[in-house]
């Protein structure tokens, strides 16, 4: 008996061994989504155009998860040109980059929405010399809002449904306001499963954002809320958790950028917007949506304002813009030139090709134009 | 009577008999972590304390019954009802399921089960404990939930009477019954183990004598296995309350939180201390952070008073517990 009540010690001496190993590991979780990556024959052939100035050593940045899988193509193919650099980008949330740039720990941090009054206010403490944070839109991409409905494949909703549906004010699939805008369409009796998104994210945000505008009538939540802001509906964590949900459960909606629906192959809304036919969610026609934004920023700050009300023909409205923050004046000498190098290679045509493969909007020309003239000048 | 007149020469054993080199070094060593220990319990209670001060000054409404997380709104509105409400009831819905089958398994390893059996399966158990966290979670997630869809339909139908049964509000099984059950399995393997050991260290002497008075195996187990054990079973469910209580990353994943406090187990809603954190933590600017620690300072107060519930407990039954056996 003796013995084997050592053995038992023994085994769960080795299982809590195990465990906190397994929770140190497991602390890092990350909202990555594989299988939309691009492999090595393209970006390969992109490789040789780009310019590597001065850059060298380690490049530390941080922030949105939204814009992960753009920036770890960037990384992968200025890491392959430039030898003996290394980039760093750790997706911990947009809040959170903003947190580390504001203390001076990271280069420049990613984030989904610009940077807020106090936030710069803050910024100049970092950027030496009167310099703050400015904002450099970078990626774009559609959300999609992916549905599952057995029979029916072409869904199209406008804003003020999707605002309901979210809101629980419409509850069944076959209400009078979805069967008038999918004529044709066999709509169940069945309950609508809304699901949201339980951790806060800038795609809740930019959801809330296009629905407080485009159906101001019928979403009287906070916009800028970063947390699910109505009370009804089911919740899932991060991106990835939603569009599981949504993939499982037969009736369901949910919201989330376009790479996980195509991951998971989602069927996706397309938005009335009161255009000629309806839009559906790629990154062609977020681009375009994109292109009608109008910059607020002023000087070298190039913060965007979207047009979510947009009637544009094949403009879909629904987009996210994520942006690079960066000291204007007064970043840190010795990775300045790597900075600007990587910014550079990422705003370049080559390095705005890459990014539809992945299921991102690259940048319309004329932004694009913008920030290629405002990264040279950092300083 | 003249030896009561002097001074006897050992007065304090811990302090003036320790004289041999060996004895001081064990002293300063063990007294040196019990005062590391208490250091870092008071650096972590300070913490939250002084974070949480500063949130909760700048809480526009009242921090306890507010039914609301937005600390980034203005004025700022967060309060911890829901939280402490989804804690615990997941944590008694973990325990009223964990309980009863973690003595199950632990008698039937220590009394019942062929030898070749039982330490395969004490290992079985004891391995459930080094799974993750948060593959707990995924499997919750992906393979459980679709499946407790059925039973959640049929404990609404037959049990809807019970009011907690009730479901009031369509939704998949991503609700605090779920999370229960996941806890549950979670918390297990220590409440078995800790069960099993105390069930081996009955005195074989009360089990033999109650078999020569005639006693039937399920009579042995009654009147000197479970007695004996009792205070054993007290502290080895505490610690799987424990463990249930600050549970995150399993129940972030499976859960479909919202601040809405409903005595339905079945409609999807609710929230835990910890899953809040989990969720919130990433995106929340410096004062949504505090206003989070000060929540979880909440949980820490929770979880000393769980703690100090279960040593006074057992220090009412002293008479049976296995140190005066």
């Amino acid at each position: 008996m003796k013995l084997s009540r050592k053995n038992g010690l023994r085994a769960s001496a080795i299982g809590a061994l195990v465990v906190s190993g397994a929770l140190v590991l497991s602390a890092c979780g990350s909202d990555n989504n594989t299988g939309t990556t691009p492999d090595g024959e393209k970006t390969s052939a992109a490789a040789s155009n780009i310019k590597c100035d001065d850059a060298k050593g380690q490049l530390l940045a941080a922030g949105s998860s939204a814009q992960k899988n753009a920036m770890d193509l960037w990384v992968k193919n200025f890491q392959a040109a430039c030898s003996g650099v290394e980039v760093n980008y750790q997706s911990i949330g947009s809040g959170g980059g903003i947190t580390k740039f504001n203390q001076g720990q990271v280069a420049f941090a990613g984030s989904d929405s610009a940077l807020k009054d106090e936030e710069v206010a803050e910024s100049q403490k970092i950027c030496t010399g009167g310099g703050k944070g400015i904002n450099l839109p970078m990626v774009g991409g559609p959300i999609a809002i992916g549905y599952k409905l057995s029979g029916v494949d072409n869904l199209v909703l406008d804003a003020s449904t999707i605002a309901k549906i979210f809101d629980t004010k419409i509850t069944k699939w076959n209400d009078p306001a979805i069967a008038k805008l999918n004529p044709g369409a066999k709509l169940p009796d069945s309950t609508i499963q809304a699901f949201h998104r339980s951790d806060e994210s800038g795609t809740t945000q930019n959801l809330g954002k296009y629905l407080s505008t485009a159906a101001a009538a019928d979403w009287k939540y906070d916009p800028k809320s970063k947390s699910w802001p109505a009370p009804g509906g089911q919740a899932a964590n991060g991106s990835s958790g939603v569009a599981t949900a949504v993939k499982d459960a037969e009736g369901s909606i949910g919201y989330f950028e376009l790479s996980y629906a195509t991951a998971n192959k989602i069927s996706t809304v397309s938005v009335n917007t009161g255009a000629s036919a309806p839009v559906a969610a790629t990154t062609e026609n977020a681009s375009k949506a994109i292109a009608a934004a109008k910059v607020k920023g002023t000087g070298s700050d190039l913060a965007l304002s979207l047009d979510y009300a947009t009637k544009a023909e094949g403009a879909y409205p629904l987009v996210l813009v994520t942006y690079e923050i960066a000291c204007d004046k007064g970043n840190k000498a010795e990775t300045l030139p790597t900075l600007k190098a990587f910014l550079n290679y990422a705003i370049s045509e080559d390095g705005q090709k890459v990014l539809s493969d992945a299921g991102y909007a690259p940048m319309p020309a004329e932004i694009a134009a913008k920030v290629r003239q405002i990264v040279p000048t950092l300083s | 009577m003249a030896t009561t007149t002097t001074t006897p020469p050992i007065e304090d054993g811990r302090a003036k008999g320790a004289t041999r080199p060996g004895d001081r070094v064990f002293l300063g060593l063990s007294r040196g972590s019990g005062i590391t220990l208490l250091v870092i319990m008071a650096a972590i209670a300070g913490f939250l304390t002084y974070r949480a001060v500063l949130a909760i000054s700048q809480d526009s409404t009242n921090f306890f019954t507010t039914f609301e997380w937005n600390p980034a709104g203005s004025p700022p509105v967060f309060g911890i009802a829901v939280l402490a409400f989804g804690t615990i009831v997941s944590s008694i819905v973990a325990m009223v399921i964990a309980v009863p089958v973690a003595i199950g398994i632990a008698l039937f390893i220590s009394h019942y089960a062929p030898r070749k059996l039982a330490k395969p399966l004490a290992y079985v158990v004891d391995l459930l404990a080094a799974v993750p966290s948060i593959i707990y979670g995924l499997w919750g997630a992906i393979f459980l939930v679709p499946y407790l869809d059925g039973l959640n339909q049929w404990l609404d139908a037959y049990m809807g009477w019970t009011y907690i049964f009730d479901k009031s509000s369509d939704g998949v099984a991503r609700n605090l019954f779920t999370v229960g059950i996941l806890l549950a399995i979670m918390i297990l393997p220590i409440i078995t183990n800790v069960t099993r050991e105390v069930f081996l260290q009955v005195p074989k002497m009360h089990e033999e004598a109650a078999l020569a008075l005639g006693a039937t195996r399920w009579e042995v187990i009654r009147m000197s296995v479970l007695p004996f054990g009792r205070s054993g079973i007290i502290s080895a469910s505490m610690l799987g309350l424990g463990r249930a209580l600050g549970e995150t990353m399993a129940v972030a994943v499976v859960l479909s939180p919202s601040f809405v406090l409903s005595g339905h187990l079945l409609d999807p809603g609710g929230g835990t201390f910890a899953q809040n954190i989990a969720a919130k933590f990433n995106e929340a600017n410096e004062f949504g952070r505090d206003a989070l620690i000060a929540s979880g300072l909440v949980l820490f107060v929770i979880t000393l008073l769980v703690n100090g519930a279960a040593r006074w407990i057992i220090a009412r039954r002293k008479e049976y517990s296995g140190a005066n056996a």
